[in-house]
């Protein structure tokens, strides 16, 4: 069971010295901006900004391989899925029809659609170098920090950071339930599906017990410190804006108005060559 | 915010982090894209029963947003949101399941299926396909085909796993009012 997630990789990059709260609120802006846009040239635009971010954060390629390969395979999954159920969605949404091969069937090869798919694997594409960078460059405990200044309620913000920090412990209660399990006989990555579920039993249960003793061993211990006595707390590791902070979220957010006026000015999300 | 316990909240934290061990490890894939048997929406039910709504839909959007930021580097928003809303719509027969208190009958097993289902084909068959059209314009057969496997797998998942979860745990708890006076 290789671990490979996502985690914290510690650079002295310009990047890594924003605070959590500036870099939360350039990746909530980004994400809305791709969200909302399929126009070609806005996320050409948005793309090449976050490689450009990638660059400067001195994170390396091989650093996330993994996780680009595995979202790699994924879009282009979906991207076949999607030809597979609507040959000529690209000819739905753009109006118009150049047919480049007849192809077999309803399995028609349009310009359209070829540029529809061409967006729908670019608007896939362009958010994740940013949100791996968030990920990479931000620790955990700022980050909880960092919901919480923003406007999330604190006791909310201290759940995700409790959640970030006992994914190892869990996973290392998993990795021990599903061997011992093993060794008793009782796998669960071969054999039917049914089987399969039905073996999952044996480590869902151990697991649920386990992780309900913890939660009773944690809380009893943070109640016993006060913890939610007042109604506001402060966190040991923020940090306060600076300078590049403020010019990081102005540049965000002229990204992001950008990105809107150009997509909606001529009353359409999609770009239209045709 | 001030009825949210410390029990909660940390149910909340390591009831996501279960989440998302759950989905990376114990998932087994149908086929579908973005689709495989989810024994983390088995747990997440269980959950919703055993800590209520507030608890479980925020296991829901926190557990799986994380689980697609640390997979796959960025959360798939759409999905995300359903996750939350299946929590949150179980956890409300939290307060007529009481769990704590043991005695689960076979009317409260129904009312956790009925519930679940109802939560969980509203969830999958229409929030998250109309979200994937919205936002990324997807052709609304294919995604209405994901939402229906989905559904159809998560709500047979919770019904038999997250069934069992609930009687193995109920089993464990003595039953309010088993106390009698001896004469």
């Amino acid at each position: 069971m290789a671990v490979e997630m996502l985690g914290y990789i510690d650079k002295p990059s310009p990047v890594h010295r924003l605070t959590g709260t500036t870099k939360l609120i350039g990746f909530i802006l980004f994400t809305t901006a791709t969200m909302f846009t399929y126009d070609t040239r806005v996320l050409l635009v948005l793309g090449l900004f976050s490689i450009g971010l990638f660059s400067i954060s001195q994170i390396r390629f091989k650093e996330v391989r993994f996780v680009l390969v595995f979202t790699a395979i994924f879009v282009l999954l979906n991207a076949l899925a999607v030809y597979l159920f609507e040959p000529e969605q690209g000819v739905t949404i753009y109006e118009t029809r150049h047919l480049w091969f007849e192809g077999i069937g309803r399995f028609t090869l349009t310009a359209e659609q070829a540029f529809y798919m061409f967006n729908l694997i670019l608007k896939y594409s362009v958010i994740v170098p940013i949100a791996v960078l968030f990920l990479v460059t931000t620790h955990p405990t700022e980050f909880a920090s960092s919901l919480n200044q923003i406007g999330v309620p604190y006791k909310v913000a201290f759940a995700v950071s409790l959640a970030l920090r006992y994914i190892p412990d869990v996973q290392q209660d998993f990795r021990t339930i599903a061997d011992a399990q093993a060794a008793r006989g009782v796998a669960v990555t071969q054999g039917s599906l049914l089987k399969r579920a039905r073996h999952s039993l044996q480590i869902l249960i151990p697991l649920l017990f386990t992780s309900l003793e913890r939660i009773e061993t944690v809380s009893n211990a943070m109640d016993l410190r006060g913890f939610g006595a007042d109604k506001k707390r402060t966190w040991y590791n923020q940090r306060a804006m600076t300078r590049i902070d403020y010019i990081a979220i102005g540049i965000a957010l002229s990204l992001t108005v950008f990105s809107f006026i150009v997509t909606f000015y001529d009353g359409s999300r999609f770009y239209n060559p045709f | 915010m001030n009825s949210f316990t410390t029990k909660q909240i940390v149910a909340t934290g390591i009831g996501a982090a279960v989440f998302i061990i759950l989905s990376r490890f114990a998932a087994i894939p149908t086929g579908v894209p973005n689709t495989s048997i989810e024994t983390a929406y088995a747990f997440l039910a269980f959950m919703a029963v055993l800590f209520g709504p507030i608890t479980a839909g925020l296991i829901g959007l926190i557990g799986h947003a994380l689980k697609d930021a640390i997979l796959y580097g960025s959360p798939w928003w759409s999905w995300v949101i359903v996750s939350g809303f299946v929590g949150l719509g179980i956890g409300l027969v939290a307060n007529r399941i009481r769990l704590e208190e043991g005695g689960l009958t076979t009317k409260k097993i129904i009312l956790f299926n009925a519930t679940q289902a109802v939560v969980q084909a509203i969830g999958w068959i229409v929030i998250a396909p109309v979200l994937d059209i919205l936002i990324y314009a997807e052709p609304a057969n294919k995604v209405f085909v994901q939402g229906a496997v989905a559904a159809t797998s998560n709500i047979l998942t919770v019904g038999v796993i997250g069934t069992l979860l609930l009687v193995t745990y109920a089993k464990t708890r003595s039953q309010a009012g088993s106390l009698k006076r001896e004469a």
